[in-house]
């Protein structure tokens, strides 16, 4: 009891003195999480508002793969991705293992296909609304698209931020392929696991608070965000 | 796309057969009034007409073309107007670029339907009836050479109920061919160059408004007339 009771004290001294390693580590998670989650909705959105209008064979298919998609454990994400960029991997000769690239390339795996699973139904419902009244006035599919997610941006907004939220929370993935190191591929929860397992709770218990405030951030934007919409009556 | 030839139209979901052999032809200026009672085919025969669903058996020939060939000459104002989760404003730009047509028509058709005041509001919080007039600048954007109109002013005040119907018939005055669905009979009489009254899947009547209103034909437009419930 002792021991937590002093760690604890260290860790919010940590984190209320801005200490520079501290700040470095979650300034890396931020800065891999974010870029995972920005490319991530560049590549899931379309796919979502493809599959939300399409009427193709094999859809159910693609629909069931993509809910499949989004339990995938971030293990399995990391080992693959290591696999593929290890040194004797077809992707070896980029070196970028154990590099922050690498850890966002696992991360926009790991969430791709939540941001897709999530704005696929989104836009679907949305569709359902509007696809009479787009058919009367002869809408392009490309105009059907761009005029859905826009209406449906702070639905979106919101998965967005879900995506964001299990990257950032993510450990799985980006130990393997990022290796924890210091200065260099550190992060939040990487540090975490592993600074615990060392006994240096200080920091493990600052990053946790950090990661915990980090957490009840994104839930408040995402609460803000349905606020918003709901005053403007945009949901 | 004028004259309009249907035949033997009909249309299924499942057991339940909605139109059953309907015949109708329409002329190429007018306004003509869609009457019959709740259920007997009104807003799906828009929709038919349109190119907007399949009928399961029939003929619908816009002078030489299929329905779905002429959908972009036309435009609907659904019963439940649909409306874009934007401003009101933002809801016929929209429209307007879509359709490649002048960005700054926008004031004059929000003044048209007397929705000026309203330009910046979210259009989903319009009433019932801004929402109807909402629909209707937003059909009139598209320059329609036939404009359908599935009850516009269901649920209109009296005074917006005349406004819209001055619009119309500026539009049918403009030369666009205008088809109106409406349970009011006040209306009807005031609108209407001719009446189509639908009963039982069919064109139970289809006269001229000064024979119809008078003297209808068939039964079951004189007791829907007579405010009879008609099955
Ligand atoms: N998708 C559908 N599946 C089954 N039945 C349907 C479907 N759409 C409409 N119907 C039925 O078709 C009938 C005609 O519907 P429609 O909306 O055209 O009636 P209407 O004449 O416009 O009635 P109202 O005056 O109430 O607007 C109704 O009985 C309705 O229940
Ligand atoms: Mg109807």
């Amino acid at each position: 009891m002792h021991d937590i009771g002093d760690a604890l004290g260290l860790a919010v001294a940590l984190v209320l003195s801005g200490d520079a390693d501290l700040l470095e580590i979650v300034l890396l998670s931020l800065r891999v999480s974010l870029s995972a989650t920005v490319i991530a909705c560049l590549v899931g959105l379309p796919i979502g508002a493809l599959v939300a209008i399409g009427r193709f064979r094999g859809r159910d298919v693609v629909l069931i793969v993509m809910n499949a998609l989004m339990g995938l454990p971030p293990v399995v994400v990391g080992l693959l991705v290591y696999l593929h960029l290890s040194r004797s991997g077809p992707l070896g000769f980029l070196g970028l293992l154990y590099t922050p690239t690498a850890m966002i390339v696992a991360q926009t795996i790991l969430i791709a296909p939540i941001v897709a699973a999530l704005s696929r139904q989104v836009l679907e419902d949305l569709h359902t609304e509007y696809a009479e009244q787009f058919r009367s006035l002869c809408l392009t599919r490309l105009q059907t698209i761009r005029a859905l997610l826009w209406d449906a941006r702070y639905s979106l907004l919101t998965v967005g931020l879900a995506g964001f939220g299990r990257a950032v929370a993510e450990v799985g993935a980006v130990i393997i392929v990022g290796g924890n190191i210091d200065h260099l591929t550190r992060v939040m929860t990487t540090a975490i696991a592993l600074e615990t397992s060392k006994g240096d709770l200080a920091l493990a218990l600052a990053l946790g608070i950090v990661l915990l405030v980090i957490a009840l951030g994104v839930n408040a934007a995402v609460q803000s965000v349905r606020i918003t919409a709901a005053r403007h009556a945009y949901v | 796309m004028l004259p309009l030839t249907v035949r033997d139209l009909v249309l299924r979901f499942g057991e339940t057969t909605v139109l059953d052999g309907l015949a109708l032809d329409l002329g190429a200026i007018g306004c003509t009034m869609v009457m019959g009672p709740n259920g007997s085919g009104k807003s799906l025969l828009l929709k038919l007409l349109h190119g907007l669903i399949e009928p399961s058996a029939g003929r619908i020939d816009w002078g030489g073309h299929a329905p779905r060939e002429v959908t972009r000459r036309q435009a609907l104002v659904f019963q439940k107007p649909v409306l874009l989760r934007r401003s009101v404003a933002a809801n016929l730009d929209f429209v307007l670029k879509a359709r490649g047509k002048d960005a700054g028509r926008r004031a004059a058709l929000l003044d048209h339907v007397g929705l000026a005041h309203k330009a910046a509001q979210p259009a989903r919080l319009l009433s019932g009836g801004e929402a109807q007039r909402l629909a209707l600048a937003r059909a009139l954007a598209t320059d329609p050479e036939v404009l359908f109109l599935d009850e516009p002013t269901a649920s209109l005040d009296p005074a917006s109920v005349l406004a819209i119907e001055r619009i119309v018939s500026d539009a049918r005055a403009r030369g666009v061919r205008i088809v109106f669905v409406t349970h009011d009979m006040g209306q009807a009489r005031r609108m209407a160059d001719d009446v189509v009254f639908l009963h039982r899947g069919r064109v139970a009547e289809h006269s001229p408004a000064p024979d119809f209103f008078p003297r209808p034909r068939c039964a079951a437009a004189r007791d829907y007339l007579g405010g009879k419930i008609v099955v």
